[in-house]
């Protein structure tokens, strides 16, 4: 089998399109590329689907825990201390606990019958977790933020006439936004290396469709040698961080684009804000 | 445990529930907290002894320890650390097994690794096959531990690293003013003033790294994790003496309540200490505590 016709059988396995069964003998490096590549793909699933939603909520949950109102802010609070003070881990295991206790045959409700045998599956279940989790870790980012916005930044908006919605939608989101970013970059980068998470935490892996991580322990269970797997993960990995911090890098850029260049943000990975 | 346990099959209610909570194997499952407590207790101060090393490389004026220094820094960026723990548990146990093969056994002309297979001869096994199952799980902890150490020290020594540059130079210079030795000042200056710049970091680390405890259970410990779905899982009447059904959620529940419940005691103590740190430092925060105490 030539590399091509490896790429051809396997390069979209992970999603249940070309050879039916994983090698069984050889483990040739480049089936180990094009497999572990192509598990990649869920990761990058999880990852984009859960940031793009997180993204979303965790600007809702950030102006709820800034709110004046207790029936608002208490349980954002709550929320973000749940899910940041507890093991992504353990939260996939009960997440999946709990949606195997659904009724198998569906819930009924007011005649239709819903399905939910799809939620314990891991593109469902597992992304559902995922965006509730970056959710919370976003949302104490931008709240962090959204108390830094300059006091003069919201006084000029008063004096200017400019109040409520308009003042939120023009002044404070936007420095909100441009104030969180660099930590935001981090977290989304963190999000991706926790996507590896999924298939080792109770939401099993229907005919072996796993993640880049997924396949990288199937060759090293049965080729018994964890130095060339393990490695290719991070090089993906690597280079899955480096689009990220270029992509977040382009939007730092447009955020900042109105300050002057030796005021503007720099985006760097800073370990001291992981999560 | 108790008296009125010798049959459970007539017990009900919250004497049922006395009874199933004490049995030998719920014991196991209280043990491995503690199971998890100690990798915490001993982890923590390695990896900061290896953030320590690792910083110190980083910082020295000798181009290839420095390198060293950075690329280990460097090396925990990017790649996600259950990679490092997959692969690190092989491949220690891997390494360990090949260095003693090459001392122990007499047949060194076979290649030990061979296609898909790895083989040491019967004497190089770590543990030995015949040693207590004790060693066995000793020796799965050694690693785990070791494992967490270099990774967690990784990002320990970088947030080290920062710290050691956020001191004031003016605070060094004095130092040097005064005529001591590039060891005195760092020893005397540098390393007394920085842990109040280190420690928002190292208390973010210490977050995470209780919220990596978990992980274990990838590592084959019979940790909570394990436990919690050993025990939650349906067992039927023909074989336990507690039949009961899925109870895995409230196990994992359980996990959950445990560490919120230890990551905000965390908060609270890290809290006190940034309080008690900040005291007589060049900072936002040392200035208000004398501030406050005027």
């Amino acid at each position: 089998m030539t590399c091509l016709e490896t790429i051809q059988a396997y390069g979209l396995r992970s999603i249940g399109i070309g050879e039916r069964l994983l090698p069984r003998s050889d483990y040739t490096l480049c089936q180990h590329f094009t497999l572990i590549g192509s598990g990649l793909i869920w990761n990058i699933y999880f990852g984009v689907l859960a940031l793009a939603f997180g993204f979303v909520l965790a600007n809702a949950l950030a102006l709820a825990k800034a709110a004046q109102n207790p029936w608002l802010r208490k349980p954002a609070e709550w929320f973000i201390f749940v899910f940041r003070g507890s093991p992504l881990f353990i939260q996939f295991f009960l997440a999946y606990e709990l949606l195997v206790l659904l009724p198998k045959a569906g819930i009924n409700v007011l005649g239709i019958t819903i399905e939910t045998a799809w939620t314990t599956r891991a593109w469902a279940g597992a992304l559902f977790v995922l965006f509730l989790n970056t959710a919370a870790y976003s949302a104490e980012i931008f709240h962090g933020a959204l108390k830094s916005v300059p006091k003069g930044d919201v006084e000029a908006a008063d004096a200017y006439g400019i109040t409520g919605w308009p003042r939120f939608r023009r002044i404070l989101w936007p420095t909100m936004l441009r104030l969180g970013w660099p930590a935001y970059t981090n977290e989304a980068i963190f999000l991706f290396h926790a996507t590896t998470l999924v298939f080792f935490s109770g939401f099993p892996a229907f005919q072996q469709k796993g993640d880049a991580l997924y396949y990288a322990n199937f060759f090293a269970d049965k080729t018994f040698n964890p130095f060339i797997p393990y490695p290719i993960v991070g090089f993906y990995f690597i280079c899955l961080t480096l689009l990220l911090i270029w992509v977040f890098g382009l939007i730092n850029r447009r955020l900042n684009r109105h300050l002057p260049s030796n005021l503007r943000g720099r985006i760097r990975l800073r370990l001291q804000v992981i999560r | 445990m108790f008296e009125y346990c010798a049959d459970p099959s007539q017990l009900s209610g919250l004497s049922w529930l006395s009874c199933y909570l004490t049995t030998g194997t719920h014991f196991r499952f209280y043990w491995s907290f503690a199971t998890v407590l100690m990798l915490l207790a001993v982890t923590a101060p390695v990896a900061l002894a290896f953030g320590f090393g690792g910083a110190m490389a980083a910082r020295s004026p000798f181009l290839p320890v420095s390198l060293i220094g950075r690329g280990y820094i460097a090396a925990v960026r990017g790649v996600p650390d259950i990679v490092y723990f997959l692969f690190f548990v092989i491949a220690l146990d891997q390494g360990i097994e090949w260095a003693k093969h090459l001392f122990v056994c007499d047949d060194l002309g076979q290649p030990v690794w061979n296609g898909t297979e790895f083989n040491v001869c019967a004497a190089a096994k770590v543990p030995l096959a015949s040693s207590a199952a004790i060693w066995h799980s000793a020796y799965a902890f050694a690693l785990a531990v070791f494992t967490f150490a270099l990774v967690f020290g990784a990002f320990a020594a970088n947030v080290l690293y920062g710290a050691m540059q956020a001191v004031p130079r003016a605070q060094l210079e004095t130092a040097e003013a005064y005529g001591m030795t590039p060891r005195q000042v760092f020893r005397r200056v540098l390393v007394p003033q920085m842990w109040v710049y280190a420690l928002p970091g190292l208390s973010n680390l210490w977050l995470i790294l209780i919220k990596a405890t978990p992980l274990l259970f990838l590592l084959g410990i019979q940790d909570i994790v394990y436990w919690a779905r050993e025990l939650g899982s349906a067992k039927t009447s023909g074989n336990n003496p507690y039949p009961h059904g899925d109870w895995r959620v409230f196990y994992f529940l359980g996990l959950l309540v445990f560490y919120l419940a230890f990551t905000r005691l965390s908060e609270v103590v890290l809290a006190g200490l940034t309080q008690r740190l900040s005291h007589g430092q060049a900072t936002l925060g040392g200035e208000q505590l004398r501030k406050a105490g005027a």
